[in-house]
């Protein structure tokens, strides 16, 4: 699959939101969708009962990681120097969980390293407060 | 605050959860230390809730209830007077409307929340994602690789000062000196506002006359920071 490609392999570094992958590619970022969770198929690109079309004329197996965030229409950073990309969550989605109303859910540390999180206050009222050192 | 808000409103039923988002525990560790809070103080290294709930500055507030859902856009709420003379914002709304939420006395909003939740588009969230990037890379100590990340975060949203201020301490920029001024002063030279508080509870000249502020004192005030608090 890499021969589509061409150029030698190098280790990149993939963010997902607050995950990171290595993996190795060529000069042009090349991944495996199932990476982000979706798998190739005969009908496109599957996520559980999801189906997205594939053009035509894609090789098969990994996936250039500019037509993959299209497909998927994640916003991507790639920084072909550093090797290393980042996509976002898709405005849409972002937007449909914030106006559904509910809280969307998050877990994060406090000072001592103990996670919290926001679910586990269900059954009272929350004031949740974003401040910044700076 | 904070801290007295927990006290007084935890036996009616309130959860107090404050988010730092800072580049890492110890920036906001001395604040939390100082005011003694007893209810969750958690950290956002990743700007993971400003993501999840389109915030673009701080302080923002959001009020979830007893079901988990947001009963109020968010909103720019202090809840201590003690910089008021500075930020204009007045807390006697805020402080009044979440006593009367909190004890069932009113509603949490008088419009309607979902028409008034303002979300991101997909520029937006690209600036996310280079923000993402540059914050990795300065991680890995690639400064200057990040740098050009950090600014393109910044011409992708504009009006996304999570993104324009928060990454001023990484980058070794003084968030309170002259790049933030520089950077204030020509976003209000647009006519655009750095903050955005809801018209039910913005601070009017009214707020001054039940409660008259003293002006801070500019001294007393950077030696109790540099006290601690």
């Amino acid at each position: 699959m890499t021969q589509h490609y061409g150029s030698a392999m190098t280790t990149w570094t993939v963010i997902d939101e607050q995950q990171s992958h290595l993996l190795e590619s060529g000069d042009t970022l090349v991944l495996d969708p199932a990476l982000l969770g979706w798998q190739r198929k005969p009908e496109g690109l599957c996520r559980d009962e999801v189906c997205i079309p594939v053009p035509a004329d894609t090789p098969p197996g990994a996936m250039d990681a500019a037509l993959l965030a299209r497909l998927l229409q994640r916003p991507i950073v790639i920084d072909g120097d550093e090797h290393v990309a980042a996509f976002a969550a898709p405005a849409a989605e972002r937007a449909d969980a914030l106006r559904s109303g509910t809280a969307p859910d998050f877990e994060l540390p406090d000072v001592h390293g103990v996670l919290h999180r926001l679910s586990d206050f269900r059954g009272q009222k929350v004031v949740l407060y974003a401040y910044a050192s700076w | 605050m904070w801290q007295a808000l927990h006290e007084e409103l935890a036996p009616e039923g309130l959860a107090v959860i404050t988010v730092a988002l800072d580049r890492s525990i110890d920036d906001p560790r001395p604040f939390i230390e100082a005011a003694g809070a007893t209810h969750p103080s958690l950290i956002d290294t990743d700007h993971r809730v400003a993501d999840l709930y389109n915030m673009v500055n701080v302080p923002t507030v959001l009020w979830i209830d007893e079901d988990g859902r947001i009963v109020r856009p968010q909103d720019v709420h202090y809840v201590s007077n003690q910089i008021a003379s500075i930020t204009k914002f007045h807390n006697r709304k805020p402080l009044a409307a979440l006593r009367a939420w909190v004890r069932g006395d009113a509603a949490a909003y008088p419009g309607d929340v979902v028409a008034d939740t303002k979300v991101a588009d997909d520029t937006h969230q690209e600036a996310r994602a280079a923000f993402a990037l540059g914050w990795w890379l300065s991680q890995q100590g690639r400064a200057e690789a990040a740098e050009r990340w950090f600014v393109r975060a910044g011409e992708l949203a504009p009006h996304d000062f999570t993104i324009r201020r928060g990454s001023m301490p990484i980058r070794g920029i003084d968030p309170m000196g002259p790049a933030f001024f520089q950077m204030a002063g020509e976003w209000a030279a647009q006519g655009k506002a750095y903050y955005l508080p809801l018209p039910d509870t913005a601070t009017d000249a009214d707020d001054y006359e039940a409660e008259p502020i003293e002006e801070l004192d500019l001294e007393a005030f950077a030696r109790s920071i540099e006290e601690g608090r």
